[in-house]
Parts: structure tokens; sequence; C-alpha cells
């Protein structure tokens, strides 16, 4: 079904905040872009629409992170608890980053490009009680 | 590309020492230092009533001193209002930007001496402070949330790079080692220590608390010990650039007006920028920089030259993959090809092309604002033939080349020096 939503920013970020991972089909060439885009950049198409992505894909890079942002540091990850940060290539083509959960962080060396991910949406309790939702993926 | 419409000369270059400056020196007298030191290389001396703008490159003062506007506010400090002032910013390319703006402005005709500078102060703040206020260069609607930090993202291009092309970490820690060896011959530098100086000074310390010496074989042991602590997955903490605090000066002037200041003018025969999708993921490709080349293509068109007849060079080692990566956007070696040429010691300073003789970001220090000046304050003391202690190439420098990345590689100027 076709979402009639504008796509906007706060739009994608509370599809993903309700745990879907969406994104945009130029109507016109039929490119896919995640975040998605008002305006096609292969062909300058404003003909857009929303799509619900597979959430499958491939790992194309990543790090275990030691020296985290605050927002990670906040959650809990330090030197001795690392998170691992990825690229993920998704299987309709684009590319998106996400925190790679279901591995072992302290060991990279185990960690494999191209090893077949999904999504998973992550839980954050911020202070007060509200539920943040990021992106993040899982090796399948 | 078009030429430039009247030719650009550097006239004179300085800059501050350096290092950890805060509160010792703030901004204002960084960028004084860094003035004051510039004037003293402009071999017929200069005034600011010669002066007709002043561009200051500075990422993020907003963040690390809670202080905007900073154009005017360095200006001032030399007498230079009411003229123009203004701030640049293009993350860690800040300098940069302003330095190609000042080009711009001179080749255009409508000034013919800028002041180009570039001034960060970054360790007024925490550490975490620093690294969220660097993860602004990348994005923070979509990167920041999935923990992408500055070394994180080059760590994940460093993982696809080690995955395409089997580059090593051995081959990143021999950029480390060659960038220690030339900021040890730089008075300016934050970090004049060679990695065996800094191996022996460690070693001092563990006998002096009694703890058991490490039997590192040699810098390479070091640096695949646990004394060399994991930040980002490849990258460990001397593959890290330094925090630091710095300014750098450069005074640009007309081809009618330079032969006033000196008879050795330096001139720029290409300038080129590019940019890139702020977002690493956004690129499609992780194991280069897609700004890099295309600022590297313009400037290669503008002054005539390739990456052959370049004899030195100063990359934008934020990171050591970030110095490997810039020989191959750079077109110095093929993709995939700079390790090898690393390993055989192409680069080093008696090697046949030299690259950050200066000690890189690695070991003179990454001011961010202030790395795009620093670095054309280098290439103009190598070309003059004057940089400090054992640090000159043995060979006469008629051609040189500056890289200066912004973000994850989402801004380059690169800039193309001619005697
Ligand atoms: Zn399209």
């Amino acid at each position: 079904m076709p979402e009639e939503k504008e796509i906007t920013v706060q739009n994608y970020l509370d599809y993903i905040n309700n745990k879907k991972l969406m994104g945009s089909k130029c109507k016109k060439c039929g490119t896919f872009d995640v975040p998605p885009r008002k305006l096609c950049i292969k062909c300058n198409s404003t003909d857009m629409e929303w799509v619900e992505m597979s959430g499958k894909g491939k790992i194309a890079a990543f790090s275990c992170i030691g020296v985290g942002t605050s927002f990670m540091v906040n959650k809990g990850y330090s030197m001795k608890k690392p998170y691992c940060f990825s690229v993920i290539e998704l299987n309709e083509g684009p590319m998106i980053s996400g925190q790679l959960v279901g591995v072992d962080e302290t060991k990279p060396d185990d960690i494999k490009i191209n090893t077949p991910v999904q999504v998973t949406f992550l839980e954050t309790e911020l202070q007060g009680g509200e539920i943040r939702v990021d992106l993040g993926f899982e090796p399948v | 590309m078009g030429k430039l419409a009247r030719k650009v000369a550097i006239i004179g270059a300085g800059m501050c020492k350096f290092g950890r400056n805060f509160p010792l020196k703030r901004n204002p007298d960084m960028w004084v230092d860094a003035w004051i030191d510039a004037v003293n290389r402009v071999d017929n001396g200069i005034e600011p009533k010669d002066i007709d703008a002043c561009y200051v490159g500075n990422y993020s003062s907003d963040l690390f001193n809670h202080q905007g506007h900073l154009g005017p506010q360095m200006a001032n400090l030399v007498g230079l209002t009411p003229k123009p002032a203004a701030r640049f910013e293009g993350a860690c390319a800040s300098s940069g930007v302003a330095f190609r703006q000042g080009i711009l402005a001179i080749a255009s005709g409508v000034h013919d001496i800028v002041a180009i500078s570039g001034v960060e102060c970054m360790t007024e703040v925490s550490t975490t402070l620093v690294t969220d206020t660097l993860a602004t260069a990348s994005d923070n609607l979509f990167e920041y949330p999935a923990g992408a930090t500055f070394p994180g993202l080059y760590a994940a291009a460093a993982s696809a790079h080690f995955h395409k092309y089997g580059t090593t970490h051995d081959d990143l820690k021999r950029i480390a080692i060659k960038n220690h060896e030339n900021g040890k011959e730089n008075p300016y530098a934050q970090m004049q220590q060679s990695l065996k100086e800094i191996m022996a000074s460690k070693i001092k310390k563990f006998e002096s608390q009694g703890r058991d010496i490490p039997d590192w074989k040699d810098e390479m042991d070091f640096l695949g010990s646990s004394s060399n602590p994991m930040i980002a997955s490849p990258l460990r903490l001397f593959d890290c650039s330094l925090v630091t605090d710095g300014a750098a000066c450069v005074f640009l002037a007309a081809e009618d007006v330079a032969k006033k200041y000196t008879d050795t003018p330096i001139w720029i025969t290409g300038s080129g920028q590019g940019s890139a999708a702020l977002s690493l993921h956004d690129r499609g490709e992780i194991t280069g920089f897609i700004a890099a080349r295309e600022a590297a293509r313009q400037a290669y068109e503008m002054s005539g030259l390739g990456p052959k007849d370049i004899q030195i060079a100063e990359v934008h080692d934020c990171f050591t993959i970030a110095e490997l990566i810039a020989l191959e956007d750079l077109g110095f070696y093929e993709k995939g090809k700079a390790a090898e040429a690393i390993k055989n010691g192409e680069t080093k300073r008696d090697g046949i092309r030299p690259i950050n003789t200066s000690g890189g970001l690695k070991s003179k220090g990454h001011p961010v604002g202030a790395t795009g000046a620093a670095m054309a304050v280098e290439t103009f003391k190598q070309m003059r033939g004057i940089a400090e202690r054992n640090r000159q190439v043995k060979f006469d420098v008629e051609k040189a080349l500056t890289h200066n990345l912004g973000g994850s590689g989402a801004t380059c100027v690169v800039t193309i020096y001619e005697k």
C-alpha cells in the first residue's frame, strides 16, 4: 500500500520509532534510497513513494569502538565493553549505518565483511522513561 | 576547468607551536603568534595596511569554546578591522576552504593581498565532548545514533580497505612510525618524538612504577601490543592524530604585487575542491574518497601537472588509514598499491616522494580548523629550503601538493604549488 505521508526526516524517524525501516523509491527510474529522498539524485525526479525495506543486507564496513559518543557511553559502552558501528548494504541497494549487535565486539577479527544481516530495532530508555528506537542489525 | 584569472603566490607563512596550549594560550593568543611568525617570513616585511581581507578557517569554536564569529575577532587583534573578515567552515578542511577562497578572491581582481589563517582550540573541553564535537562533522541524524565517531568512520573505511585490497594493520603502523620520525624534527610539532623515543620513555615510566618491563622487539611490535590500545578496530591509539590547539597563517598576494614583498614567491598553480555525501554510507564507496579525487582532478587540470610531477606532499593523515587512502586518491599510487610503496620507504623523508615531512596530523598535531593552513606553511618552508632541524628534504622542491580532507571525506581541498 502506498503511503501518503510526506517524505521528511521526521516521518522517516517516526517509522523507525515504530520499528519499520522505510525508504523511498523513485517511480521514474526505480532507485531506492534509505534514508528516503524527496528528489531522486539519479534522475532528478520528484515522483517518489515510500516503500518498506526488507531489512536484509550484508556488512559493508564496521568498527568495534572503545572510545564512543556520549550517547553510547551513556548506554554503558567503554574501552572494556566496545560496541560495533557498521555500514550495511541493504539488498535493495542503498547503504545505511547501524549498530551491529549479536557479535562479540571484543573480537573484531571474528566479524566478517559480507556477512548477511537483518534489521533489528534497538530500544534505549531515556531520562524520564521515554523509549528511543534506533536502527540496528544482527547476523542472520 | 578555468584557470586563475591572475596568478596568486604565497609571500609568507607561519604558525604557532602546536600542542595542548589551553589555557596558557587561547584562540586569540595562538592566532597572533601564527600571524607574527608569518610576518617574520615575509622577506621585505608586510603591514596590516597592505592586507585587503582576513579569512579565518575554524571548525567548531562554537562547541569547543562557546565562541562564534571568529573572522572579525581575529582581524581586530592585528588592526585589520574594518576590512572584510570572515570565518570559513569545512570541518577539518576549514582553513583549506579559507585558503582556496583567498586564492579566488585575489584571482578575481577584487583583492590584492589576503591573510588566510586557521585556528582551533580543542583541549578546553573533555575528551567525550571532543569526540561528540568531531562527530558533528559526520551525519548527526543517521550516523551518530549508530555510534559513529570520527575514528570509527575511518576505522570502518579501513575495514573495507583491508577486506578489498588485503591491506593490514602493519601497513598502517609504518605510516605512524614515519610521521613521528618527521615530527621529531619539527620544533612546531605537538609530539617531537620518534616512536623509539616514546617507547623508551614508556619503559622508564614502567621502571619507576616497579611494573614489569615490556620486551617490545621494535616499533612494529610495540604498535601491536596492549600498550597501544584499540580505539576503534582496527585503529589503535597511535593510528590517530592528536587533539591539539593551534593556529597557522599564510599571506597570499597577486602577481602584480608579490614581487614587492619577496624575490621568491611560491606560486599557486592548481586549486581544487570537492564534496561528497556527509554520511560514509551514502557514497556507495568506502575504500576511497570521491571528494579528494575530484579536488585532485581539478587541481591537476588547472596546473597542467599530474601526480608524477609532484615531488613532496602534505596529506591529511587524521588517521593512518587516511594517509594511505590519500596516496591512492591523489593518483600517486594505484588503488590498493600504496601499502607496498610505503613498505618500500617511498614516502619517507629520504624516499622518492616524501609525504608529511612536517610530521603530519599524527605528530605535528591536528587543531582541525588550522590544519589546512599549516600544510601550506610546511610546503612553503620545504620549497624555500628553510625547514627546521633535520627535516628539509635533500632535493630542490619545485612542485608540491597539499591535500586537506574534511569530516569523513565530505570536503576536500587540493592545492598545487610551484616555484
Ligand atoms: Zn530516479
